[in-house]
């Protein structure tokens, strides 16, 4: 079964957002969501330094069943992606909310993390679905 | 996250139909998904490990949701050669089994299918799960008009155990008798005991069997199977090896509203003798004459990125195909893809991913066999 960790918040398109002590925040896909993929095979990442509004478009994760887009969950700058989906995109199944990460965003605006999900929120929503 | 592309699976809201394994995928934590209607396993953790224990060990997938006719009666033979694109008086042995098409009046493929001569007034026919009951209704119409009958033997388990050690695992638990037939056994040949049926055909591009066997002793032979090592595979990764083998699947490479000749099963079209007339022969042969403007084709994506079903292909010459299957070649670590495409395609495309031009490469549709690549990568 999926977990969901309290120490973040979630978007309703399945987004994790973590504020980190360095006032970034970073960004990857929920447990529930690479479950439901099944297999990533490929990740596109968004680039160093582009900019970012909440809730665009900014990477692509593919599976052996689809491809998925991953929104910003804040509106900022990327000022890191995690390389090492490049090869071993497995990370996200084996690790969603540790080392399969995907990108951290320098948020102009850490209230936006208020409208997003709590941890039971989120798990509401899942079993809802 | 949103799902840009629709899943291989698709949703109903009929009622969800169940085989005779539903509860043995359940225990074994099978991630269950609507496919065409059946609660069927699409994995049981990774699709990619299931894939690769078919290339190099064995693997076992429940395709008890497919249909098994058959038919039986003095005129058997005259009608499967009517109803078939393929020509069952291939079939000269006892238990020899051929591909074919079925087809409508205007050569749109109505199913693909597995045919087996069990002796000359006795044939079994293995179609697919989706189109069972436009197939039974074409079959039984057309069997009007000849001394045949018809039977869907809905009560049989079908269990695919596929890889190069399939053999060996499945004839060491097989009945005694049929473990010794099963063992002799040419490729897309089968024996039989009883209601117990073996069939050396698959759909993974491995060797290995199909086997029916009745519903009360499908759970036990399942459960002897995951004992002897046989690893439990989902429809995931059988969607994935018989992508790499180049094999069509009905409903996404190939409906009625396409012909074999342009769906790359030309092979499996019969036109010899000359006098068979067969169902959709004559608009065949009118089709034949005028000459094909579209190919079938393999792919493979020489960037990154995963090919997907419905993508437009773009050719040099600014004509465009589309892809009938795509998908992430575990084995070759690329996304492969069959396309339909314009003639008049070269060596090379452009693929349309998502707003995106990417480069491709046009190869043979078929892209692994027996374990081993066939094309150059």
């Amino acid at each position: 079964m999926s977990n969901t960790p309290d120490d973040r918040k979630y978007a309703d398109s399945h987004e994790w957002a973590l504020l980190e002590a360095d006032g970034n925040v970073r960004v990857g896909i929920s447990d529930h969501a690479q479950e439901l993929l099944g297999d990533l095979v490929f990740v596109e990442l968004p680039e160093a330094g582009q900019s970012v509004g909440k809730g665009d478009e900014c990477s692509v994760v593919e599976s052996v069943k689809a491809a998925s887009d991953i929104y910003s969950p804040v509106t900022g700058e990327i000022i890191a992606i995690n390389d090492a989906l490049e090869d071993s995109p497995e990370a996200i199944n084996e690790s969603a909310y540790e080392d399969g990460w995907i990108f951290i965003v320098k948020p102009t605006d850490t209230s936006e993390l208020d409208e997003l999900l709590d941890a039971d929120g989120y798990q509401n929503l899942i079993e809802d679905e | 996250m949103v799902f840009a592309c629709r899943p291989f699976f698709v949703l109903r809201n009929e009622m969800i139909r169940k085989t005779i394994l539903n509860d043995a995928h359940r225990k074994l934590g099978a991630r269950m998904v609507d496919f065409g209607g059946w609660d069927m396993p699409v994995n049981y953790g990774s699709q990619i490990d299931e894939h690769h224990v078919v290339r190099n060990s064995v693997g076992m997938f429940d395709v008890s949701h497919m249909t098994v006719i058959d038919i039986h009666g003095p005129q058997a033979k005259l009608f499967l050669q009517y109803l078939l694109a393929n020509d069952v008086a291939k079939l000269t042995r006892q238990g020899k089994a051929l591909y074919s098409c079925m087809l409508n009046e205007s050569a749109g493929i109505i199913d693909d299918l597995i045919v087996y001569f069990l002796d000359d007034e006795n044939y079994r026919l293995v179609v697919n799960a989706s189109t069972r009951e436009k197939d039974l209704a074409w079959i039984e119409e057309q069997a009007k008009s000849f001394d045949v009958s018809v039977s869907e033997r809905s009560q049989l388990a079908m269990i695919a155990v596929q890889g190069p050690k399939a053999r060996q695992k499945v004839c060491s638990i097989l009945p005694e008798r049929l473990g010794l037939s099963a063992a002799e056994i040419k490729p897309f040949s089968a024996c039989w005991f009883g209601e117990w049926f073996v069939g050396r055909t698959g759909y993974t591009g491995e060797d290995g069997f199909e086997i029916m066997l009745p519903e009360d002793k499908a759970e036990g032979f399942w459960n002897q199977l995951l004992q002897v090592g046989v690893k439990p595979c989902g429809l995931g990764a059988r969607d994935t090896l018989r992508l790499e083998a180049g094999m069509s699947l009905y409903g996404q490479d190939m409906d009625e509203n396409q012909n074999p000749l342009e769906s790359g099963l030309a092979w499996t079209v019969a036109w010899q003798p000359n006098d068979r007339e067969f169902i959709g022969r004559a608009a065949l042969d009118a089709i034949k004459r005028q000459g094909l403007n579209s190919k079938f084709v393999g792919l493979l994506l020489e960037e990154k990125g995963v090919l997907r079903g419905h993508q437009p292909v773009v050719l040099d010459d600014g004509s465009v195909g589309e892809i009938t299957s795509g998908g992430y070649s575990p084995t070759m670590a690329r996304s492969i893809a069959l396309a339909r495409v314009p003639a008049s395609i070269g060596e090379t495309c452009k693929i349309d991913m998502r707003g995106k031009l990417k480069e491709a490469t046009v190869v043979k549709p078929c892209f692994v066999r027996q374990g081993e690549i066939q094309i150059d990568v």
